[in-house]
């Protein structure tokens, strides 16, 4: 195995984990629910569930990033790996995906984990270990171009 | 209270490195040259939300909400697997699941406005068709 330690960012990745759980715990401890990206958002398209709650956070993850782009002055990376068919198609796959498989990185992957959920376990094995071939066959055999 | 929440999440993300795809790229390629950086995200995420998550349900309701929300089905299925599966595939190939859509909306609009888009016609389809399973499976 090879380290790419030029990109490597341990504290910087530790510190913003560490925020992401601080805003889940804030999440339960005020209005009882899950911070799952994906179920958040697919709510919003259900009648008769609340939607301010939903507005509010989704709000707020979309002004974050800005928030700190306007503190600090640099431009935040964000390099795309993919484009054209592939990249749109990819969008697909995630807001199926997430729907059937009720949750994402943040519902199962930190909220799912932390709460020792059988289901989450399972869905983050399974969602990680097909991104992990996919990337593999994107980046390694050709496929990909 | 909420978008409290959301705006810490979003500046998480911002700081952990989420919203770049080649960074998430780079951790899911570990038989290329690895960048182990997501699982630094996911471990200080899962820790301070596992210890806190105790304290939290000590409380018997929210502070502003009548009770907790938690989900109690615990039966690994179908759905759950292809799902997860499919999520799989599309975050591989853009290197973008959710939330990172959304913290990097503003930032790039013309590039992420249509992703945006599909990932909640997505949403709207894969919703559909849990209800249709679970239907199916009731009957």
């Amino acid at each position: 195995m090879i380290i790419n330690w030029d990109s490597f960012t341990p504290l910087a990745s530790l510190g913003g984990g560490i925020l992401i759980g601080i805003a889940a715990l804030f999440l339960m401890m005020t209005t009882g629910r899950v911070m799952g990206v994906s179920g958040i958002l697919s709510g919003l398209f259900s009648a008769g569930e609340p939607k301010l709650w939903r507005l509010a956070f989704l709000g707020g993850t979309l002004l974050g990033p800005l928030l700190i782009y306007t503190i600090t002055g640099t431009p935040i990376a964000s390099e795309m790996v993919s484009d054209g068919w592939l990249f749109y198609g990819a969008a697909f796959l995630v807001g199926i995906g997430t729907a059937l498989g009720s949750g994402c990185t943040s519902g199962h992957g930190i909220c799912g984990l932390a709460r020792f959920s059988g289901r989450s376990l399972v869905a983050v094995i399974t969602f990680m270990t097909m991104a992990v071939i996919t990337v593999y066959v994107v980046r390694h055999s050709g496929l990909g171009g | 209270m909420a978008l409290i929440s959301g705006v810490v999440f979003g500046v998480g993300l911002t700081i952990a490195g989420m919203l770049d795809p080649s960074k998430i790229s780079g951790f899911l390629d570990i038989f290329g040259v690895w960048d182990p950086s997501l699982a630094f995200v996911m471990a200080g995420g899962v820790v301070v939300n596992a210890v806190g998550h105790r304290f939290v349900m000590r409380r018997s309701v929210p502070l502003f909400a009548p009770r907790f929300l938690l989900p109690s089905f615990a039966s690994i299925d179908r759905p759950l697997l292809l799902g997860s599966a499919l999520f799989g595939i599309g975050w591989g190939v853009s290197g973008l699941c959710p939330g990172p859509v959304l913290g990097n909306l503003l930032l790039l609009p013309e590039k992420m406005g249509l992703f945006a888009a599909i990932v909640c016609g997505g949403l709207w389809v894969g919703r559909a068709l849990k209800q249709r399973l679970e239907k199916s499976r009731v009957d």
